[in-house]
């Protein structure tokens, strides 16, 4: 048989994929739109549904960004409503432990785990900026190089609880000194499933040696199998199968009847995506200045950025070398027949994974999870709530037609779809074979 | 209120009923359904909707209860109940001793949303070492200074609730601006225990502010006075029920709010149908006969002893069946009112904090 592919459905979120001034966008948080989203994932048949997690919302030059979607709701409480109107897909979730304690956290899934007949997941984040921390009495700031082993003793705390059988529980670690019984028996899964986003050598060693499902970044082929490579590489040192974890890169698309109106349709999104105040935005980031000043369809500033600046707050920067960055850009709007700053940020930020009628989408990702970049695609659209709705009526069949992707489901649980194992009783993370 | 007039022939008389695992006789658990199941919640709240009742009460703590049924977390009871049973309020406990009121205001406002406007609060704080060492924190405090925390804690989820404007969301392509952010407001608490700048990450919730219940004791009469919209009490006898009633008014009055925008109900434990002992009773207690029951709840609404009562049966299922069998049809209404959880206790959608601070 082929090798299967995994899907999940992320809800779009508060960054600009969202676009939130198309004609056909509804509620970013009315419970209806989480409910539409949610059955058409489950009418396509997904492993699972996904929420992001954001505890502060974003600042632009000092004030709260305001050209993207902004707001949501509380992602447990969601998905735990979710699990009333949907039956088998699973519901997963970024929930950061920096300002929580094990048992509590751990009581909540387990209680999402219970309720939903065994479908939770949790993306289990570390932060450790003060930013967020002014809205907890946990404050927190966090050394950058404690992340992951506050999250690795947040896992062992948890996963001590979930499988405790609800006999006494006592834990020492570095930053967390609790004992007492668990009020919940492992929950259908045995316990929810684990899925990791950090990218660096601690975070993929974490990942290999923890998680269920890996949440990444390395979307196109060539990343995608240097990092599917190395990340099932590490897993054997940690006693684990690589087929114990499914890797997940997210992943956008844009569909049309022919190639030629998705490749228009694909820009028409973009386009969207990048609004004029956005692409100024965008290059502030970068350029850590007040660029207002600047028409985003003219030229790209001859100022050089701010090295030390930084202008905006609660989102991640992945780019460290802002005066490289801006000296690539340069060149890239020149090679291209003179750029304007719109352009050239609809250029660089916003082009699409996969483009193309839904027979050569379903193509394009078959061929990449039979290539071994991906074990699938956590989807992330552009539209709430029908961002799914084509995707799901013309590309799943055609995945279905390749024999790759599913055509029922053939288990209650997330574990079941994903195709894992109950953790056992007795032992350790690793032991899910 | 028009729904309302009927029961005991009084404008105002409210039902609520409290849902802790298999009831709250020790033995009860012995005869109880799956607790652990959704079915088994969803099963007691619609017995309890067809009833009228105008809220669940779902009772939580994270210290070990005296029976050995698990316990799952209230509020992940009421989310995954409130999509499939309309037209009943849904309150989960939320202790805030060794929680973050920021997680705790999203998490109701987005029941709130979920549930369509029919959330409540039930504010809670956590006493013993036993708990204190499941989070190894803090140790145990006394009650005085578990309540002032407490004061804080409600403080921040309540300005949280207002901390975005009901208005915040514009969507102006023009400008490009998907809110106007004059409209969200940082809150800056400060206070003894903690401090929190806001805004809230979750929007005005459809309730604005989901109803806030208190248990009345001493300590925690000030966070009552100045917050909540109902107030349980406990009482072994209606009169000192009506002098419970008549302290909690005069300190609602004090805090400078209206007394009867403060609905006073009245714990009635139900002993109905079970076969169980009866045991020595927290409030006042009826065993066995819902004519019984009905007349006390009269009785208790018509004498000024209460506002309504919270009927905590003693063992469920069986006493929320004879609630929806027995009790609701002799109570003179059918089925429960629409609308908001506030609405059915009279209460306006409270205006923005914020917005009348014109900050």
């Amino acid at each position: 048989m082929k090798k299967q592919m995994h899907l999940a459905a992320h809800f779009p979120g508060v960054n600009n994929t969202t676009v939130w001034s198309d004609p056909d966008s509804g509620s970013q948080t009315d419970f209806g739109s989480f409910v539409h989203f949610a059955q058409t994932a489950e009418r396509g048949l997904f492993d699972f549904l996904f929420l992001a997690e954001g505890l502060r919302l974003r600042e632009h030059q000092g004030k709260i960004h305001d050209l993207d979607v902004v707001g949501r709701p509380d992602t447990l409480t969601v998905l735990g409503a979710i699990a009333a109107v949907t039956t088998h897909l699973g519901l997963g979730g970024t929930i950061n432990t920096t300002f929580n304690e094990p048992y509590e956290l751990a009581r909540q899934f387990a209680s999402l785990d219970h309720l939903s007949g065994g479908r939770a997941a949790w993306n289990l984040v570390t932060s450790s900026d003060a930013f967020t921390g002014e809205n907890f009495r946990r404050g927190g700031f966090l050394r950058p190089e404690q992340r992951y082993d506050r999250a690795q003793e947040i896992l062992d705390a948890a996963r001590s609880l979930w499988l405790s059988d609800r006999e006494p529980v006592r834990h020492r670690s570095e930053q967390f000194s609790f004992s007492g019984r668990f009020s919940l028996p492992p929950t259908p899964q045995g316990h929810p499933v684990l899925i990791q986003s950090g990218d660096s050598d601690a975070g993929r060693e974490f990942g290999a040696e923890t998680a269920d499902a890996i949440f990444s970044r390395h979307g196109s082929l060539e990343s995608g199998q240097a990092f599917y490579q190395d990340l099932k590489g590490r897993m054997p040192r940690h006693g684990r199968r690589p087929e114990e974890i499914a890797i997940l890169p997210a992943t956008t698309f844009a569909l049309g009847d022919t190639p030629e109106e998705a490749e228009e349709n694909g820009h028409r999104i973009r386009t969207a995506q990048v609004g004029p105040q956005t692409a100024i935005a965008f290059l502030e980031q970068v350029w850590g200045r007040d660029l207002s000043a600047y028409d985003p369809d003219g030229p790209l500033p001859d100022v050089d950025p701010d090295p030390g600046a930084e202008i905006t707050r609660g989102r991640v920067r992945h780019d460290k070398d802002p005066l490289a960055v801006a000296e690539r850009w340069r060149e890239l709007a020149r090679s291209k027949g003179g750029l304007s700053i719109r352009e050239l940020v609809i250029e660089t930020t916003a082009r699409q994974s996969f483009v193309g009628t839904p027979k050569q989408v379903a193509l394009q990702m078959d061929a990449d999870v039979q290539a071994e970049a991906s074990d699938g695609f956590i989807l992330v659209p552009h539209l709430v709530p029908g961002g799914l709705d084509e995707f799901v009526a013309t590309v799943i069949p055609e995945l279905q037609d390749l024999g790759s992707y599913r055509t029922e489901y053939t288990g209650p649980t997330l574990r079941d779809h994903l195709g894992l194992a109950r953790p056992s009783l007795t032992g350790s993370s690793r032991a899910t074979g | 209120m028009g729904d309302r007039a009927g029961r005991f022939g009084l404008d105002m008389a409210y039902l609520a009923v409290e849902v802790s695992g298999a009831g709250r006789h020790p033995d009860a658990w012995r005869r109880s359904g799956d607790v652990l199941t959704a079915s088994y919640h969803v099963e007691l709240a619609r017995l309890a909707a067809r009833a009228g009742v105008d809220f669940l009460a779902l009772a939580d703590s994270f210290a070990e209860p005296a029976d050995p049924l698990p316990t799952l977390d209230a509020v992940a009871i009421a989310a995954r109940v409130a999509p499939v049973v309309p037209g009943i309020g849904l309150v989960p406990t939320v202790t805030v001793t060794h929680t973050e009121p920021f997680h705790i205001s999203k998490a109701i406002a987005t029941l709130d949303l979920v549930s369509s406007g029919r959330a409540g609060w039930e504010v809670a704080v956590s006493r013993t070492a036993a708990e204190a060492e499941l989070f190894g924190r803090k140790p145990a405090a006394p009650p005085a200074e578990l309540w002032r925390e407490a004061a804080e804690a409600v403080e921040v989820v309540v300005r949280l609730w207002d901390s975005w404007e009901d208005d915040a969301v514009i969507r102006d392509a023009t400008t490009g601006r998907y809110i106007d952010r004059d409209k969200l407001h940082y809150i800056d608490f400060t206070g003894e225990f903690f401090s929190v700048k806001g805004p809230s990450i979750t929007p005005r919730s459809p309730q604005a502010h989901p109803l806030v219940v208190v248990a009345d004791e001493p300590d925690s009469r000030g966070v009552a006075a100045a917050w909540a919209d109902v107030v349980r009490i406990a009482a072994p006898d209606l009169s000192a029920a009506h002098a419970a009633r008549t302290r909690v008014r005069a300190a609602v009055a004090a805090a400078g709010r209206d007394p009867d925008d403060v609905a006073v109900l009245l714990d009635v434990e139900a002993l109905l149908g079970a076969g169980l002992d009866p045991l020595e009773p927290s409030s006042v207690l009826v065993t066995g006969d819902a004519t019984a029951l009905v007349d006390l709840m009269e009785e208790a609404v018509r004498g000024g002893a209460a506002d309504g009562v919270t009927l905590v049966p003693l063992a469920l299922p069986s006493g929320m069946q004879a609630i929806a069998d027995e009790i609701a049809p002799r109570l003179g209404w059918a089925t429960g009112p629409s609308g908001s959880l506030r609405e059915r206790f009279g209460l306006a959608r409270p205006a923005n904090h914020f917005a009348e601070a014109g900050s």
